[in-house]
């Protein structure tokens, strides 16, 4: 009984969803925008979970007198201080707000500093797997290689055909092996929402009859 | 009176100057018997717009009031005078009548969606091209009606194939039910999920999990969690710490359930630590330095990335490189599985991930999925071969069927 309310639920709701594709009626699109609707809520309120166990998790360590405590006690001057500028502060939402600013001025470059650290370690790891060692390495390292000069204006003015192969590469051989993964991807998601549909799946639930 | 009469002549001298250099800006036309051609009146109205049709359009809200128009452009449009400024539509509920004015289309349109029907109504549709000045002739069309659809004509195909993939899989699920051997190939990042938790629990280090960033109505995160559940077990039985950390409040709460639950199974209740499913942001970048700190901190030797991910991945795998764990991961994201490739250890590939279940539980009824999902690809081989002989033949008919909307 308690697996075979949340399978029933997850196959009808699972069946509604695949059918509604098919069906172009009015009705049966306002009721799958209420569902999307519901999603929204439901994830609104478990959002309340979330901060709970960091609360929680963090707590512990401050407890615990754990080693690295310092970041657990900057996250709850963070948490609470951001809690507080939103809930006290009329029109926090302003431009000039403290809230704003926070989040302007301290969360935005913060992780813009995380993205930016993207391009070090697309070096670094490019560096890796162009090592020519083996024979689809050293392909790996010609292509990439093509592609790259290919991308650049020094690439059109060492030879007209560089920008041709680079385009040949990604729009034959590349998009080939992309849609290739994307049909398997694609026949891999079906199969597992018909599992799951019917129960076949059940790990996802923590298992169990 | 002096300072009066200045003024008068600087008046004057002024208008003379205004009225010789408007002289000069228009020059009188040389009496040639002909007026210059911009000076024709244009009283001839433009060429009609043709072939116009009006069918219910079927979208995916479909409330039976949307009717769409197309027409033949006049060929004073583009080409001919070129006078066209646009197309007057016109409704009405008779045939013996232009009726109401719809719309005023700018020239160069050749459709319009009237979403303004009354389903079932039948209406009579005419479209008149103008130039500013003049009307042309009109093109008709009707009666036509919106309604209600109960089904996308245009997707049959899609219909059709699913349920011969359904039939595949269900099929395939029966027989290995009944005990037949079916093989599958043998999966290396599979196998080495069981290795990597080993060789944490010798080094006495956690295990981390990342079911990436996906929310819980992602397929990837749903498989990912049906994968947790396995290496849930493995850390269980050797009593190994599993961290997992989540982007999302929903995936943590059912991460919680499927760890819990898979440490019961195991029957070491008691290892399962609530503390080690931890949320930590929703924001991309700032889950994605919240996890590179657990790698840099409590030092991991097995970190899992599976999942949906994006920018993130290479932030994520780069570090655990660097810190000298033993990484496999898996994404059905293409744009992130040249990054895993170069930096992780083991790498599942697009389907692999969603095979993952089935190959680590090796339960007759999932492994079904994975043949039905193989035979599917073997058809749909042939599909786009046959697509392709058809379409060089000039048989386009198979391969618009395809088509949808």
């Amino acid at each position: 009984m308690r697996r075979r309310v949340p399978l029933t639920l997850c196959f009808i709701a699972g069946l509604f969803m695949a059918v509604q594709y098919f069906i172009p009626h009015h009705n049966v699109a306002a009721a799958y925008e209420r569902l999307l609707l519901w999603l929204q809520t439901l994830l609104a309120f478990a959002f309340l979970l979330g901060t709970v166990s960091l609360i929680r998790v963090h707590y512990h360590k401050v407890r615990d007198r754990a080693p690295d405590r310092g970041f657990s006690i900057v996250m709850f001057v963070g948490l609470f201080l951001m809690i507080g500028l939103g809930f006290f502060h009329p029109s926090h939402h302003a431009p000039g707000s403290p809230f704003n600013r926070m989040f302007l001025y301290v969360q935005v470059p913060i992780e813009a500093t995380m993205f930016s650290l993207l391009a070090f370690y697309i070096a670094s790891a490019a560096f890796r797997a162009f090592r020519a060692r083996t024979l689809e390495a050293t392909l790996l390292l010609v292509a990439a290689a093509i592609v790259m000069l290919g991308r650049v204006p020094i690439g059109d003015m060492i030879s007209a055909r560089i920008p041709e192969a680079t385009r040949w590469i990604l729009e034959v051989p590349n998009l080939a092996a992309k849609r290739g993964i994307m049909i398997g991807v694609g026949l891999g998601m079906m199969a597992t929402a018909l599992k799951i549909m019917l129960g076949i799946e059940r790990a996802w639930m923590g298992g169990g009859d | 009176m002096m300072r009066a009469s200045l003024a008068v002549l600087s008046v004057l001298i002024v208008a003379l100057s205004c009225g010789w250099a408007s002289a000069q800006d228009d020059p009188v036309p040389i009496e040639t018997g002909l007026a210059p051609p911009d000076t024709i009146p244009d009283i001839l109205p433009p060429a009609p717009a043709t072939d116009l049709t009006a069918v219910d359009l079927v979208d995916n809200d479909d409330a039976g009031d949307k009717i769409e128009l197309t027409w033949t452009l006049s060929p004073d449009d583009a080409g001919g005078m070129r006078d066209v400024t646009g197309y007057y539509l016109w409704r009405s509920e008779s045939p013996d009548a232009r009726g109401d004015t719809l719309a005023l289309v700018v020239a160069g349109t050749s459709s319009f969606v009237d979403d303004t029907a009354v389903p079932g109504v039948p209406y009579y549709y005419a479209v008149t091209a103008t130039d500013g000045t003049s009307l042309s002739g009109e093109a008709a069309f009707g009666p036509v009606s919106g309604r209600r659809d109960w089904f996308t004509v245009s997707r049959l195909a899609v219909l059709v194939l699913a349920a011969i993939f359904f039939a595949l899989v269900l099929a395939f699920t029966r027989l290995a039910e009944k005990g037949a051997e079916l093989f599958v190939r043998r999966i290396p990042g599979l196998n080495a999920i069981e290795e990597a938790v080993g060789r944490a629990t010798e080094m006495g280090r956690p295990v981390l999990y990342v079911p990436g960033i996906g929310e819980i109505d992602n397929i990837m995160t749903i498989a990912s969690l049906t994968i947790l559940s396995h290496v849930a077990k493995i850390t269980a039985r050797y009593e190994t710490p599993l961290i997992v950390p989540t982007a999302r409040a929903v995936v943590m709460s059912a991460a919680e359930e499927v760890v819990k639950e898979a440490y019961a199974e195991a029957g070491k209740p008691d290892a399962y630590n609530p503390d080690n499913i931890r949320y930590l942001s929703d924001a991309q970048f700032a889950f994605a330095g919240a996890v590179n700190g657990i790698m840099l901190r409590e030092r991991p030797a097995a970190n899992l990335y599976l999942g949906a991910f994006w920018a993130e991945s290479l932030l994520l795998a780069e570090t655990g490189f660097e810190a000298g764990a033993i990484q496999v991961a898996g994404t059905a994201m293409v744009s992130q599985l040249p990054f895993f490739v170069t930096a992780c250890d083991y790498t599942l590939l697009g389907e692999e991930l969603y095979a993952a279940s089935a190959y680590l539980s090796r339960e007759p009824k999932l492994l079904g999925g994975l043949k039905g999902s193989d035979w599917m690809k073997i058809i749909t081989i042939g599909l786009i071969v046959v697509g392709i002989i058809m379409n060089l033949a000039g048989a386009d008919a198979f391969v618009e069927w395809f088509h949808t909307n």
